[in-house]
């Protein structure tokens, strides 16, 4: 199956017997309606975004010798077996997509990952006008992960409270970052 | 028996628009009408945890809803990238707490898939039948509360002694009634104990007669007819274009199941049908989830009949604890224990995204692996969150009385919810 025919096609890949294509942010909508009406990927299970900041940093593992000799302080066997692969930008959001035909035997249905990357900031097209479906999940990702969509019709905090300041799942986001209330406090 | 007659199903679409999740009281209406808006939670016990409907009534009449959900947000995706991944496989059953072993399930899929690993079919068997005795566990909780909401307070205490009986047999197969934390990367934690197999037997024995005998209760019981049919319709149009999955999705006439589509475990060698109805209101879920029951029951007969032996878990030493005895006399075994405890094993770098059918739906994780021992980003698709989408299209014709029956319906768990 060649997927460079979906508008603004960047590259695609098989691991783990899925299939992923990522496409070019500014064309995401032109993309996601080619694959659901030429493709048949009329369900979206899923937007998943996923933030890459520090990526690989925590190196690899073992006491590596380097010209001043080995550095024993280190906790080498913490880390990595090997550097990952590096990405290209920060975010990346994975949309989860279906052919849910009724009655499909199986072998005949299929899913795909449709993946854009951004960077900090920047505003991923809205896929609400194509799946509904994506109305809370585009507001989860926005909560949680600080990606904005362009032409969300509401595009407000959903889990968290809505004064809440950050995105608790991006990974510069501190565990047990939450400030603590006393009540004889100001 | 039944005076009103049914409102059939719409045809076409009756999502709101712009925003699909929100109903908003017409203009027109708003300057025209009383409207009063009303506060339906987050703490009324039928919300079935802490959910939230702003809901705008002109007279009797639902208008406007809003459904606002997030109170029980406790961060499990953040707190799982912290821990190694073997650790991390605790969280997942506490998501959804009523279908605990799907949630588990389709983590150590995800986990099981990045690492190549083969389940011994042992394993994958027991996977299935634990499986099906949680949706039957799940279900029951379901039709036991959903009925207790319009009234039947009798089918509550029917539905918890069954449901007693599978939390018994969960006890005696992983010592915990629920949140087990039985499956482990690689197959089961522990071996099945001998006693399971005639306990487990007797219970799948018994269920099916428990069904009819609540269904005797249900169906010929006025009020629940009155109260369930033709109520909180959808069309299979907007079923799909919402997201919906599981029993509210089977309800409105798609025939659609992973278990038949995608199968996964072993369940391209059980027999088993998928139940569909054309209504796609809350009877039929009602219907639906009957008749799950009594598939799972006939899985869980098979299951039985079927369980191979051999190993329960792979052997794979980079992976998988080695077994207890062997950490008194052999010193690699005690090594590897050591070093799986407290790093974790390594997982391939890569992401993958595995769904599985759980007892509301299409459950899916989506994982992401750097190389090292504790996951990087753990997603989970969760059913119940999608469900609550649909409110808004449900309830566009609902009386308030009816709003109980609709949300009672979707079957949501708000720990699944809102994660």
């Amino acid at each position: 199956m060649s997927w460079d025919q979906v508008p603004g096609f960047v590259e695609d890949w098989e691991a783990f017997g899925e299939t992923t294509v990522v496409v070019e942010r500014e064309q995401l909508i032109e993309a996601a309606e080619h694959l659901k009406d030429e493709h048949g990927f009329n369900f979206l299970a899923d937007i998943s975004p996923t933030d890459y900041l520090g990526w690989g940093r925590t190196g690899v593992a073992g006491y590596w010798g380097h010209a001043a000799g080995r550095d024993i302080n280190s906790p080498g066997s913490w880390g990595l077996a090997r550097l990952p692969s590096p990405r290209p930008a920060r975010f990346t959001v994975s949309y989860h997509l279906l052919t849910l035909r009724p009655g499909a035997r199986p072998g005949e249905t299929r899913r795909l990952r449709v993946q854009i990357r951004c960077e900090d900031g920047e505003a991923v097209p809205s896929v609400v006008s194509v799946w509904p479906t994506a109305d809370w999940h585009e507001r989860e990702a926005w909560d949680l992960m600080g990606i904005r969509f362009a032409g969300h019709p509401e595009l407000t905090r959903i889990l968290m409270e809505d004064d809440w300041e950050g995105h608790p799942l991006r990974k510069d986001y501190p565990l047990g970052g939450e400030p603590v209330r006393f009540s004889n406090a100001e | 028996m039944v005076v009103t007659e049914r409102r059939r199903i719409y045809e076409g679409t009756r999502i709101p628009s712009p925003i699909p999740t929100v109903l908003r009281v017409d203009e027109v209406l708003r300057e025209e009408g009383d409207i009063l808006e009303v506060n339906f939670g987050p703490n009324h016990p039928s919300t079935h945890g802490v959910l939230r409907l702003v809901v705008e009534l002109n007279g009797e009449e639902v208008v406007g809803v809003r459904a606002v959900v997030g109170y029980l947000h406790t961060g499990f995706e953040k707190n799982m990238e912290q821990k190694t991944y073997w650790k991390a496989i605790t969280y997942p059953a506490r998501i959804d707490y009523l279908s605990f072993q799907y949630n588990e399930l389709v983590f150590v899929l995800a986990i099981e898939k990045l690492l190549e690993l083969e389940v011994p079919p042992k394993a994958t068997w027991m996977r299935m039948l634990l499986g099906e005795l949680n949706r039957i566990h799940s279900h029951l909780i379901w039709l036991g509360t959903a009925a207790l909401e319009l009234g039947a307070i009798s089918m509550l205490w029917y539905c918890f002694r069954e449901r007693d009986a599978v939390l018994d047999l969960f006890e005696l197969v992983a010592g915990a009634r629920m949140h087990t934390r039985y499956f482990q990367a690689g197959g089961l934690a522990e071996d099945i104990p001998r006693g399971f197999y005639p306990e487990c037997r007797r219970f799948a024995d018994l269920m099916p007669k428990r069904i009819d005998e609540y269904e005797a209760i249900l169906d010929r019981q006025a009020i629940w007819l009155e109260r369930t049919k033709g109520i909180g319709l959808i069309s299979a149009e907007d079923a799909i274009a919402l997201g919906q999955s599981g029993p509210v999705l089977r309800a409105s006439g798609v025939e659609w199941d992973l278990r038949k589509t995608q199968p996964y475990l072993a369940y391209d060698q059980v027999e088993f049908d998928v139940p569909v109805y054309q209504n796609g209101d809350v009877y039929d879920r009602y219907k639906v989830h009957m008749d799950e029951m009594r598939e799972s029951t006939r899985i869980v007969q098979q299951c039985i009949d079927g369980m191979p032996d051999g190993p329960w878990i792979a052997d794979d030493r980079k992976v998988v604890l080695p077994p207890r005895h062997e950490l008194h006399t052999s010193m690699e075994s005690l090594i590897h224990h050591f070093k799986l405890v407290t790093e974790g094993y390594r997982v391939p770098e890569g992401e993958v995204y595995v769904a599985v059918e759980s007892a509301r739906g299409e459950m899916g994780c989506y994982l992401v692996s750097d190389g090292g021992p504790k996951p990087w980003r753990v997603k989970f698709r969760a059913p119940s969150f999608v469900a609550l989408e649909a409110t808004a299209t449900m309830m566009s014709d609902a009386l308030v009385a009816d709003m109980i029956a609709i949300l009672g319906s979707l079957d949501t768990v708000m720990g699944d919810c809102d994660r």
